[in-house]
């Protein structure tokens, strides 16, 4: 082999392991054949990833972080800038952080139903765990800096979130905002963090995923561990090279994909006011909160369940609880095997209804709050929560199906 | 405890002093980045107090000013308000009737109007859950959100209810009442951000 690379490779290889490391995690990565579409979701959501980066870098450029400054500099961006520009970047940004939450729900979901957490994929999943964590911060912070009304009363919500702490909660939320409430300190801070802090922690973490997941390879429909048959040359027999094979086998799913993108980008960049919310629209007042206060959809599951709980610390406890149960998922599952395939009717019903209450939470998270939202609030998060409570029993006691040793033609 | 001519023990003692040192470093570079996102002393600064005239101001209205960067609420209730808010079969469905917890308002605020003239209210319009602003709704009728509505606020971020004194109700998720801030009344001049004598 290393006779046909050219010098200049050869002259490479030797002081940098280009050619070893594109083998490694490219043409050398073997991915199970029996992967299907919802495989696509972690490359989407690295694509994701990189066109938030590449738009953020943009927008910094025009954006000011100042409080008397922001609003207008935002709006003004979108208006001014040559041929339009300014719109579709801003857009492919805000529009763009809904799609990257989307195709890593879908990536989540995809884990929950194949077991992709299981042994020996813990880390792989904490890893994913913590980018979403990250996201959740960049995506918050990120809302705050066009300064419009839902900026301000966003951030003066989940602020507070932090003064429900016993004790400490107050003097932390001042060390948060920087001030005795939200103003242009907590603004500058936010924008560091948002444009170099979290992205920083973020990509990194990213990192961490892949790297995770090429030691231990991918997880598969099946749930069949690939490593068990393996050829003469060391290499698994119902793997496929991921490069060229799978990348271009996702190629014509990345342009759906895309083409989806666009559609949304060009004609519903607001997403009906899912993604960016109407009262955004207007510059901050602080002395005026809207009328109807939301989240942005992606984080409407957590915002219900804290709405539900008639008790400000419990309600924060409650959501803080949502969210760390999903990280220790994989010591959840007691079953023997990976997949919902071959598990029983308990955990397929179980996986459906989780996804069931957590849309349904999401939705109400938009709603306003009377007394039938509040009810049923509380009792999808109830079946939220038995989702995970309950996994090391029934896990457990079903009967499941045997796993095959081959991946099925 | 030498083994193979390397002193484990005296090893071992090396490592925990280096690592202390590192340790008692790192904590002394953290400590101005962590300073640096405590208010600043110009942010502790400004708050100065506001004087507002409410002379003009009619029974069963509301004026918000702007103190601290925080609205306050100045309203001037009517007999009807200032009657129904003392009777008892209401006060049951208050959390904090009296206004025991004293960290909501100063002392010639603690009674049961909360305040220090009978028919003028000041509170401070931020919701005492996660810091929204609670709306005006004065009217008594029945509201989606509660059926026996004797008129109060209202806050459109989770709920909360609160009487024409500022007191919480039972079952929403705010803890406490709204806050009094410190306040004086000269004549038709209000001036929030100072004691009353």
């Amino acid at each position: 082999m290393s006779t046909s690379k050219p010098a200049v490779m050869q002259w490479i290889d030797r002081r940098l392991p280009v050619t070893s490391a594109y083998e490694k995690h490219m043409s050398k990565y073997y991915a199970p054949k029996n992967l299907n579409w919802w495989y696509v979701f972690g490359l989407l959501a690295m694509l994701m990833l990189v066109n938030q980066i590449l738009t953020g870098i943009w927008l910094t450029m025009i954006y000011v972080p100042s409080t008397a400054e922001a609003f207008h500099a935002v709006e003004a961006g979108m208006r001014d800038l040559a041929g339009g520009s300014g719109w579709i970047i801003r857009y492919m940004h805000s529009t763009g952080a809904s799609f990257f939450f989307i195709v890593v729900y879908l990536h989540m979901f995809r884990g929950i139903m194949y077991g992709s957490y299981q042994k020996p994929r813990e880390l792989i999943w904490v890893f994913g765990m913590f980018v979403y964590l990250a996201m959740m911060a960049e995506g918050f912070m990120g809302y705050v800096l066009p300064w419009g009304q839902m900026s301000y009363w966003g951030a003066q919500v989940i602020i507070s979130l932090f003064g429900a702490i016993p004790v400490i909660g107050d003097g932390l939320t001042e060390w948060i905002r920087g001030d005795f409430l939200i103003s242009g300190i907590t603004l500058n801070r936010f924008f560091a963090l948002h444009v170099i802090a979290v992205p920083l922690v973020l990509v990194l973490l990213v990192v961490l995923h892949v790297l995770a997941l090429h030691e231990v390879g991918s997880n598969n429909p099946d749930g069949i561990d690939i490593k068990k048959h393996m050829d003469d040359k060391g290499r698994p027999l119902d793997g496929i090279p991921f490069h060229p094979y799978f990348t271009i086998g996702k190629l014509p799913m990345i342009i759906i994909f895309l083409f989806v993108f666009c559609g949304v980008l060009f004609f519903f960049p607001e997403g009906g006011g899912y993604f960016l919310e109407h009262a955004n629209f207007e510059a901050a007042n602080p002395l005026k909160t809207p009328e109807h206060i939301a989240p942005t959809w992606y984080y409407g599951a957590f915002y219900s369940i804290l709405r539900a709980v008639p008790d400000k610390l419990l309600g924060v406890v409650a959501m803080g609880a949502a969210i760390a149960l999903l990280f220790i998922l994989p010591w959840l599952d007691r079953s023997p095997v990976r997949s919902w395939r071959y598990k029983g009717w308990y955990s397929k019903i179980a996986v459906i209804l989780f996804a069931l209450s957590f849309i349904a939470l999401s939705a109400l998270g938009g709603m306003e709050a009377d007394v039938k939202n509040t009810w049923l609030a509380r009792f999808f998060a109830v079946i939220y929560f038995a989702f995970f409570l309950l996994m090391p029993f029934y896990t457990r006691w079903e009967s499941t199906k045997p796993v095959p040793e081959r991946v099925p033609e | 405890m030498t083994q193979d001519g390397v002193n484990q023990g005296r090893r071992r003692f090396l490592y925990i002093a280096a690592g202390a040192m590192g340790a008692a470093g790192a904590v002394g570079v953290a400590t101005p980045f962590v300073k640096s996102w405590y208010p600043s002393e110009k942010a502790k600064a400004v708050g100065a107090p506001v004087s507002v005239d409410i002379g003009t101001l009619e029974a069963g209205e509301i004026r918000t000013v702007e103190w601290r960067g925080k609205p306050i609420f100045v309203v001037r209730r009517t007999e009807t308000m200032i009657e129904n808010l003392q009777q008892d079969a209401f006060m049951s469905r208050l959390s904090d009737p009296q206004s025991e917890v004293a960290s909501q308002q100063p002392e010639y605020a603690q009674n049961i109007l909360r305040s220090l003239s009978d028919d003028l209210l000041v509170l401070e319009g931020v919701c005492t859950h996660l810091g929204c602003s609670p709306q005006f709704r004065p009217e008594v009728e029945p509201q989606p959100f509660d059926e026996n509505w004797m008129g109060g606020f209202f806050c459109p971020c989770h709920g909360s209810r609160f009487d024409l004194a500022g007191r919480v109700f039972r079952g929403v998720p705010a803890p406490t009442n709204l806050v009094v801030p410190p306040h004086r009344i000269d004549g038709t001049v209000l001036t929030v951000g100072e004691e009353a004598a």
